[in-house]
């Protein structure tokens, strides 16, 4: 870190790419707090980054659907840190079976619900305890499938897409409070989310993702695509005709 | 899913397994079939079969690599299975603590440790991987969840120790590390010109040096067999003199070669260099710990440059009293068959019991080796050198292994009586069925 007292706040901390990240910034020695769902992994999360050399001061049980706990879960999160978190990772999110999807409005909404709306209430939070202050580094992260709507994928896509809009609209709000909003898109991670899916050579590992996360948090880098290679991929996806984009399954 | 990255690293066989990876410590086993059994499944670093499964499942526990506890006062560690030795040291080595015993790779999981039962350069003072593992749970298809020390579930602990993964998939364990003051090594390497001296100057290392190891030139001939190289160290002491680690950094080997780049012609100049290049009887020089314990982990994918076909490893252990015309004989073997070793490697066993019913290390001497797969010519070298082993009463090594019959695991093993009723009703492997049926 460029500060090493920075405090760090991680929601979802129990993802898997989360605790990759984590463990980067444990090696460090960052004091940092951990929201999560499920009570037994979030403690041997915690457990594990405090081995790793994380002072981890704190943890909080919240499920993210739960918007009016959102508050509560911040403030416990400030007390365990002594103040507001100098960084914030938003990484919670749920892979929603698209085809479900189509079949159940019920669906649709539950995976809108824990992929953009918890997020937005959340960052929205978030922004206006930072903006108090400011100073922090907003990150979340979202996903290379918000980039352009896809039959495969969209409405996983429309949620994370929603938040790249959000986060877009609130980097210009904050431009001149000092605060750094980053969102990272990763393509194809290899975690339990996406355990089922047949893996090839554009699949990436978490301890290679939480790298370029890493990064991106110290530098305040705006949008990183990760691994690299997918800002290229997704270029040719966003411009690719749409009498073309039609024939293809993407 | 589709399982392509599922191998062993000797590369023969291309298995067809399904692979249920778990992530969480409260992760529950596969549901199966009657009739499909699973194996857990760590790095992928055992040579042949045992840690494949062909037609069944694999349980893959990369996914479980989380420390849970370190305790500075006595050096206890509980950590998840699937953590690699190597997560293990690089945290722990800056920190003054290094493994009880390391095997020749830092890539391998604890829970692969464990399973094979796996020893190092230090046997001789410190014993098997297994003697320093104080508890671990395990978890079983048939009765769950199982704290296992030496003393509490003593059997199920003696049974899963070396137990190939057959006993159930161990989630987490506690190990005792060792202190350390340094991450140097004081080494020292000594030619010796014939198999005889070998045993001259391991008498002598075992009482002063906490590691020894011997490589051997398995092709030279005549007056010249058995020759080799002597390596012996110590971790230094006092803090570290500000010598420039190396690099962690690793190359990679880049591609499948449709044949195998190491060869009996390609060798024969390897190992008169290798032997060669040190001029002077001794040589002594502090060396960091990674390449003195991992020179083979420089090179990601080493294994690719046996080529397509893969390789056979071939690791045996002969009582001291029939070694020297055991490993004699061996190489005599080896000699004839026209084939050759790249990693002939010849360590003495010392006396500490292992604790598994099927831990491969004993007293003796064990000689490792390592063969291109040639077919039928390589297969019959491995018959013989096998044969050779049976004959001195010794025992071979089921990790390394590809190739050994029925009748020899059984007479390598003589608690397998013992073992089998540890046996998970579900668990099985390639190897297994192979030696087992």
């Amino acid at each position: 870190m460029a500060d090493p007292a920075a405090t760090l706040l991680v929601v979802g901390a129990t993802s898997a790419i989360a605790e990759a990240t984590a463990r980067r910034f444990a090696a460090a020695g960052t004091p940092m707090h951990l929201i999560g769902r499920d009570a037994g992994r979030l403690a041997a999360t915690a457990a594990d980054l405090g081995v790793r050399g994380a002072h981890v001061a704190g943890t909080t049980l919240l499920d993210v659907t739960n918007i009016a706990a959102h508050a509560a879960a911040l403030d416990d999160a400030e007390r365990a840190l002594g103040g507001a978190p100098d960084i914030v990772l938003v990484a919670h999110g749920t892979l929603p079976d698209q085809r479900e999807c189509e079949r159940s409005v019920a669906a649709t909404l539950k995976a809108i619900d824990e992929n953009f709306t918890s997020t937005v209430a959340l960052v929205t939070l978030l922004a206006q305890r930072m903006h108090a202050r400011g100073r922090g580094t907003i990150a979340v992260i979202t996903s290379v499938a918000g980039d352009r709507g896809r039959g495969s994928n969209y409405v996983y896509g429309a949620a994370k897409g929603g938040v790249s809009i959000f986060l877009s609209g609130l980097r210009h709000r904050l431009y001149a409070s000092g605060i750094a909003v980053v969102d990272i898109r990763p393509g194809f991670v290899d975690t339990p989310m996406t355990a089922t899916m047949a893996k090839g050579p554009l699949w990436a590992s978490p301890a290679r993702v939480a790298r370029d996360i890493e990064r991106a948090i110290r530098k305040g880098t705006p949008v990183v695509y990760t691994p690299w290679f997918w800002s290229w991929i997704m270029r040719i996806v966003r411009t690719l005709p749409r009498a073309l984009f039609h024939r293809s399954k993407l | 899913m589709s399982a392509a990255t599922y191998g062993s690293w000797g590369r023969l066989a291309a298995p067809v397994q399904d692979v249920h990876a778990i992530r969480h410590r409260d992760d529950a086993l596969p549901e199966l079939p009657a009739g499909r059994t699973w194996l857990p499944y760590g790095n992928g670093r055992s040579y042949g079969d045992s840690c494949l499964n062909d037609g069944g499942v694999l349980v893959a526990t990369r996914g479980l690599d989380r420390f849970i506890a370190f305790d500075d006062a006595t050096g206890e560690l509980e950590c998840e299975a699937g953590i690699l030795l190597a997560d293990i040291l690089d945290l722990f080595v800056p920190r003054g603590w290094f493994l009880p015993v390391t095997p020749g790779t830092r890539l391998v999981t604890v829970g692969g440790a464990i399973a094979n039962d796996v020893h190092g350069k230090s046997h001789h003072v410190s014993g098997t991987f297994g003697r320093h593992v104080r508890s671990f749970e395990l978890l079983r298809s048939d009765s769950g969840r199982t704290i296992c020390t030496p003393t509490r579930n003593g059997d199920l602990y003696a049974a899963t120790i070396g137990g190939l993964g057959l006993t159930g998939l161990v989630v987490r364990a506690t190990l005792r590390m060792r202190r350390v003051e340094s991450e140097w090594i004081d080494a020292e390497t000594v030619k010796f010109g014939a198999l005889d001296e070998f045993f001259v100057l391991d008498a002598e290392s075992a009482e002063t040096h906490e590691y020894t190891v011997a490589w051997i030139d398995c092709l030279a001939s005549g007056a010249r067999r058995g020759r080799g190289l002597y390596m012996r160290g110590n971790h230094e002491s006092g803090p570290d003199a500000g010598t420039r680690r190396p690099s962690a950094t690793s190359i990679r080997f880049p591609f499948d070669p449709p044949f195998s780049l190491v060869h009996r012609a390609t060798l024969l100049p390897f190992n008169a260099l290798y032997y060669g290049r040190q001029r002077k009887r001794s040589v002594r020089r502090r060396q960091h710990y990674r390449p003195f314990f991992y020179p083979l982990d420089a090179i990601t994918d080493w294994n690719r440059m046996y080529g397509r076909r893969g390789f056979f490893q071939f690791q045996s252990v002969v009582p001291e009293a029939a070694a020297r015309e055991a490993v004699g004989e061996m190489l005599t073997a080896i000699e004839r068959s026209g084939e050759g070793s790249f990693l002939a490697v010849l360590k003495r066993f010392g006396d500490l019991p292992s604790p598994g019913m099927l831990s491969f290390p004993r007293p003796g001497v064990t000689l490792a080796l390592d063969f291109p797969n040639a077919g039928a010519t390589t297969h019959a070298l491995l018959d013989r050198l096998e044969a050779i082993t049976l004959a001195a009463r010794g025992a071979l090594y089921p990790a390394k292994d590809a190739r050994m019959s029925a009748d020899a695991f059984r007479r390598s093993y003589p608690r397998l009586d013992a073992f089998l009723p540890y046996l998970d009703p579900r668990c099985s492997s390639s190897f297994w069925r192979r030696v087992h049926g």
